[in-house]
Formats: structure tokens, C-alpha cells, sequence
């Protein structure tokens, strides 16, 4: 016997305190209302219940109550995390910022990686023009081209920008680095001033092409019940081989790209 | 390949051929080492009627004291499996702080993948949160706005164990337009397979009492991306987890330590890592993630939007070009297949690109939503073989071909890949990404 029974008798009387200074080991009466456990005081009668809970025959463990853990968030808790703008424009907090305004700060925080016109520099995404090019075989997926929502460069812009420094920005300047970035896609006039209040109205093109994921109706024809299992096909030839890897950095880049 | 070739330390340690960048460029090289293993390996067998230097002396560990029980408090691999390691591709991204670092599958068997080994996929860089001061918000449509600690998801009572498989949507997305990546690490290794330890989602958002017109639930991570996605409320509530356990242990900082949510058979950029804050709404956020990116243009130019679920897929793992065929003879051939929308069936194995298949041997569990290990034990004679494996899930899905998914939806989708592959196996054991027709 590796634990003395004034160990064991040590561990339930701690067990027992624990349990009345709140922490929530689980109660073999959960029914009980708690004023009727204030009352109740520690001693032999709560060092026997702990033992109880921690002996096989106890009462199950769903009689834990749940109620006892986590805690009511606090208003401005909330209001601290609180940052997500959705696309009918919920979420957006007051202020306002010019094209103007925007281009200046999109020079000092944006364009090293996006370039000053939203053109990108080396990997970094391309934020303007790409129009007509969706069908095409180097499809460029900007703001403009692409995005559906304007909301969604509130929010990020917000959220996750300037790479390096995100949640820096004020209101005010999220709203001119999206009203020039609206500019730069010829969406807003140079004189343009986003606010909260006129955001709603702004549309990007591409909205209307993106709809729900139809695979189980588009795709039924990949549900088959036989596949092929002999002499499937004619003879078959290497069509395609895998360009010699460039996995070095100053290597010849592979199509293709990873968003 | 003549031990020259080694590096030193290899040389000493008589470690198996590394896959050193150069190294693995130089496919002729593997190619070399494949088949025409010799004199001088001490993979080759003796000459006959001469005994084996690795029997005739006893070896060295066998009469040496070897290293005490705690050289290595927490554990690691043998130096010999030294290469078995994630690796990047720097020219995929533009930052390593939000970029991907892909799963050695071509070394790996069974069905959970190694904590250290799980590939990586960051927006932001990787978090550092002390578990003490970790909370978790719930909030928004709900009756009781609520905080939680690390501490009050340990103690939550109904704790779950479940295997599930976590791809990302880009997996092989660098493969529409052909056969580009040379080896399973970077065109499938964009997948782990683990047991979390977690809290249904479920009951934290029932302790919060969702409002009836709740519809959504936005999840949101404590990185410096603030990874968002929206979740249909019907999907939370069925089988998401809260988790801070993987494999049995915490989870790991780069799979979003001290708590992330486990969408169980959907993309993994939905798996929010670091979660801090899950909202209830009526409709979805159309955050970056669910707009932007993780939408699938298609060829006449409009997009899906919300293709959550991965489809049934698998890929052979061995031989595949990381690890060529060494021996003529008796081989094992062994992949690995996965579906978001149940419980893989079967699997069917080509060696011949496609003409002709043979079902494979399912080893291991096969649960919903989790990796299913198969393999075909073959000989081979030496001849070219072009392998592709294909997958059925209990939904009767059948994994297509390249060329049926491209007809449907064109080659710039980048997410949602989940077509055959083809690796071509030379008569030098060499074995390249091919496509096939």
C-alpha cells in the first residue's frame, strides 16, 4: 500500500474544502439548492461527499454541474474582440476617410508589399485591375476583379493589416486605405469619402458570380456505383511529367500558387 | 549511391540517403541509389557462403552500454530518421509567416500522424499564449454572452477522444494545371491525421443558449492574422470540438496551442487554431477567408463559394518519387485515403495508369472523417509501372480522375484537388509525378 490511510483522510478533507470555497468538485446532489449548501459547513459531512465522488460507486460524473464554469462576458470585453464587419455592413464603426487620405497611407503602410497602385510587388497579393480576367488561364483576383463584398476590406484591412502590425489602424484611416483601394479599382470617384454611413452602398462587381457549393448536383456523376475494373481504357502514355523540382529559392518558379 | 556521395556524418553513421535539396533535384541520383544498391552499402547482402559484417563481428551496441533512460527527457527519433522532417517550398509564398510547411507522408505509416511532423499552415505567424491567461468568448445570439478559461474546458464534463483527418483546401492546389511537385510531401502533404481530446462545441454553446434565429457561427482566432470563418450553426452542433489535446498530449503551438476547433471532415482553414471567440449570428461574415480565398473559380469564370466538405481522396505514399523502389521482388506497396463525407469503403489500386485495377488491403481503423491506411503487397519484375490509387467512401463517392475534375471545373480552382495521381515508377526504381492519358 503505497498511500496511508491519514493521507487518504488528508486528500478528502481537502477535497472537501475545495469544494466549498467554490471550485466545483463535482456534487453528488446537484438538485440542491444553494443557499441550502451555504449552510452547509465543512467537516466530516463534506469529506465524506468527496470521498464518495472519487469512489467507483459514486454518483456519475454528469451530475457535475456545468453551471459552475465559465463566467458572464463583460460588455466591454466584448467590445474589445468584438471586430468582425459583415457584408451588410454590421460591425462598421462610426468615422470616415477620403481617397486622398488613403493614398497617403497606403503609400507609408501598404505599398512596399502591394505597390503604390495595388499592383503588388513579388508574391504579395494584387489588390487592383485583373478585371475581364477571370476566364482567362492567368485569372488575377483583386478587389475589383474578384471580391465580392467591400465589407470584407474593411475587416481585413482592419484585422490582419499591415502584415507585420495588424489592429494598428483607427477607424478613420481603415476607411481611406479602403476608399483608395475602391479608387484603384475605378469603383469610387478621386474625391470620394467613405464612411460608415454610405458604405452600404458600395458594390463590388463580381458579387453575383459566386454561389453555393452545388458538388452533390454538379458533381452526381462522381457517385458511381461500379467503377471499372479491367481493361478500363486504351493503352496508356505519360502525357504530363513533373518539371524538374524548384524548390530552391532562386530556382525557376512552377506554375501555379499557393493562396 | 556510393557512400561518397554522403555527406560525413552520414557516411559515419551509415544513415540511409538523405533528402538534401540538392539531392532531391538530382532525380537521377535517387534513381541510382535505388535498384543498384552494392558493394559497399551496408544495405547489401554479402557474397554468398561469406557471413555478414553486421553479424560476424557482434556489433559494437551489443557489448557497449548504451545511453541512459532520460539522454532525451521528452524523446526523439533515431539519427538515422533525421530526414524525416516537414519541408517548405519557399517560392509558394511570400512570407514564411504565412505560408505552409508540408508532412513527410512518403516516410510515414499506420494512420496518426506524429505531432512534430503535422503539416503547418500559418496566416500570421505562430501565436505564444500562455495557457493562464487563454479565454474563450462566446457571444453575439445568444442568451448568456460567456468567458472560459483553459481551465473550464479541462473541467467541462462530456470530454471526447476522436480521429479525424485535417486537409487543407489547397492540398495538390498547386496541381491543377499538370504534374509540377515531385513527391507526396508537397503535392498531398497538406494533411495530418490525429486524436483530439476536446469539448463538443455543443455544449458551450448550449451553456451561452443559442437565440432560434441563429444560423452561423463565427470563429476567430488570437493570432495576429485573427483567422476568421464562418461555420453553419447545423455543423457546430453536430460534431465540432473545442480541443486542447492532440495524440494524447497539449496541442502543439503551430496547431494552435492552448485550444482550436476541429471541423471534422471539412477544410482545414475552418479548423480556427488559438481560438478566442466564437460569435452567433443570422448569416455568414463573407470574411477574407470565405471570399477571397477558399472559394473555387471555376472555368466560366463564377466561383463556388462555402465547399466545406473534403472530398474522398487518397494517394499512394510508397513508392512515390521521395521513396523510389528499391528491390526487385516482393514489395509494399502503401497509401493512404481519407473522405469528409464518411468512412472510406475501399480502395483500388492501378499499376498500370488506370487500365486495370486490383482493390487494396484496408489496414487499421477506417473511421468517419479520419485517414485509412490500404496497401497491395505486389512483386516486381522491373518493368515501368504508372500507380494511381482510388478511393470510395460509404456515400459510394468515387475519387475521379485529373482529367474528369478538370472537365467540370477547369484548372484555376486552386482549393478542392482531389484527383488521381499518378506516379510513374522507372525500371531503376526512380519514381516521378507524371499524368497520364
Amino acid at each position: 500500500m503505497w498511500k496511508s490511510a491519514e493521507t487518504l483522510l488528508a486528500s478528502a478533507l481537502l477535497a472537501g474544502a475545495l469544494a466549498v470555497s467554490g471550485m466545483a468538485v463535482a456534487d453528488p446532489q446537484p438538485a440542491k439548492p444553494a443557499a441550502k449548501a451555504e449552510k452547509d459547513k465543512a467537516g466530516a459531512d463534506k469529506a465524506r461527499q468527496a470521498v464518495n465522488v472519487a469512489a467507483p460507486a459514486a454518483t456519475a460524473p454528469t451530475a457535475a454541474k456545468t453551471i459552475a464554469l465559465g463566467r458572464p462576458a463583460l460588455p466591454e470585453e466584448i467590445a474589445a474582440w468584438n471586430i468582425d464587419v459583415r457584408a451588410d455592413g454590421e460591425g462598421l464603426p462610426p468615422g470616415k476617410g477620403s481617397v486622398k487620405e488613403g493614398e497617403e497611407l497606403f503609400l507609408q503602410n501598404c505599398a512596399q508589399c502591394h505597390g503604390e497602385f495595388g499592383e503588388g510587388a513579388g508574391r504579395w497579393p494584387v489588390l487592383a485591375g485583373g478585371r475581364g480576367t477571370l476566364k482567362s488561364e492567368r485569372p488575377e483576383k483583386t478587389i475589383g476583379s474578384f471580391w465580392p463584398y467591400a465589407s470584407t476590406v474593411y475587416d481585413y484591412v482592419h484585422r490582419a493589416m499591415p502584415f507585420g502590425s495588424n489592429l494598428s489602424l483607427s477607424p478613420d484611416q481603415t476607411y481611406a486605405i479602403v476608399a483608395y483601394l475602391l479608387n484603384l479599382n475605378d469603383l469610387v470617384a478621386e474625391d470620394y469619402v467613405l464612411s460608415k454611413d454610405n458604405f452600404p452602398k458600395v458594390d463590388l462587381p463580381n458579387e453575383a458570380n459566386f454561389y453555393d457549393d452545388d458538388r452533390e448536383t454538379s458533381e452526381k456523376a462522381f457517385w458511381k456505383k461500379n467503377p471499372c475494373m479491367k481493361d478500363c481504357s486504351g493503352e496508356v502514355h505519360v502525357t504530363a511529367r513533373a518539371q524538374i523540382l524548384n524548390v530552391t529559392p532562386d530556382g525557376d518558379q512552377p506554375k501555379g500558387n499557393l493562396e | 549511391m556510393s557512400d561518397t556521395s554522403l555527406p560525413p556524418t552520414e557516411r559515419a553513421t551509415g544513415a540511409k540517403p538523405s533528402l538534401s535539396r540538392r539531392r532531391f533535384l538530382n532525380l537521377a541520383g535517387i534513381g541510382a541509389g535505388a535498384v543498384a544498391a552494392g558493394g559497399g552499402s551496408a544495405l547489401a547482402a554479402p557474397a554468398a557462403g561469406t557471413p555478414d559484417p553486421n553479424i560476424v563481428p557482434v556489433p559494437d551496441w551489443t557489448k557497449t552500454l548504451g545511453a541512459p533512460v532520460n539522454e532525451n527527457p521528452y524523446g526523439k527519433p533515431s539519427v538515422f530518421e533525421k530526414d524525416v522532417v516537414r519541408r517548405e517550398v519557399t517560392w509558394l509564398t511570400a512570407s514564411s509567416q504565412s505560408s505552409v510547411s508540408f508532412t513527410p507522408l512518403y516516410a510515414l505509416d499506420s494512420v496518426i500522424t506524429p505531432n512534430g511532423l503535422c503539416f503547418v499552415r500559418h496566416h500570421g505567424g505562430q501565436a505564444e499564449i500562455d495557457p493562464d491567461k487563454y479565454r474563450l468568448m462566446i457571444h453575439g445570439m445568444v442568451d448568456k454572452p460567456l468567458v472560459f478559461t483553459l481551465e473550464d474546458l479541462k473541467r467541462m464534463p462530456g470530454r471526447v477522444n476522436r480521429p479525424y483527418f485535417l486537409e487543407c483546401a489547397a492540398n495538390s492546389g498547386m496541381e491543377w494545371r499538370g504534374a509540377q511537385l515531385n513527391g507526396c510531401q508537397f503535392t498531398h502533404g497538406m494533411i495530418h491525421n490525429l486524436f483530439y481530446t476536446g469539448v463538443p462545441l455543443k455544449t458551450l454553446l448550449d451553456m451561452a443558449g443559442v437565440n432560434p434565429k441563429g444560423k452561423w457561427v463565427l470563429a476567430e482566432g488570437a493570432d495576429a492574422a485573427v483567422m476568421t470563418r464562418s461555420i453553419p450553426l447545423e455543423k457546430a452542433m453536430n460534431d465540432c470540438l473545442v480541443a486542447f489535446g492532440m495524440n494524447g498530449e497539449a496541442l502543439r503551438p503551430e496547431q494552435g496551442y492552448p485550444v482550436r476547433l476541429v471541423v471534422p471532415g471539412w477544410e482545414g482553414n475552418m479548423w480556427v487554431k488559438w481560438l478566442r471567440r466564437l460569435k452567433i449570428g443570422d448569416q455568414p461574415w463573407q470574411q477574407r477567408e470565405e471570399t477571397s480565398k477558399y472559394t473555387d473559380l471555376l472555368a466560366d469564370g463564377r466561383s463556388r463559394r462555402f465547399t466545406f466538405v473534403m472530398d474522398a481522396k487518397s494517394v499512394v505514399t510508397s513508392p512515390s518519387p521521395q521513396a523510389p523502389l528499391k528491390h526487385k521482388g516482393p514489395n509494399v506497396l502503401s497509401g493512404i485515403a481519407w473522405s469528409g463525407r464518411g468512412t472510406i469503403a475501399r480502395v483500388d489500386v492501378s499499376l498500370d495508369g488506370g487500365r486495370n485495377w486490383t482493390t487494396a488491403r484496408l489496414d487499421g481503423p477506417a473511421t468517419p472523417m479520419s485517414m485509412t491506411r490500404f496497401y497491395l503487397d505486389f512483386d516486381w519484375a522491373g518493368q515501368e509501372l504508372m500507380v494511381q490509387s482510388r478511393a470510395m467512401d460509404d456515400t459510394g463517392y468515387v475519387q475521379p480522375t485529373k482529367q474528369e475534375l478538370r472537365a467540370i471545373r477547369g484548372t484555376n480552382s486552386i482549393y478542392h484537388n482531389n484527383g488521381i495521381q499518378t506516379w510513374l515508377v522507372r525500371s531503376n526504381g526512380e519514381t516521378e509525378n507524371v499524368e497520364v492519358g
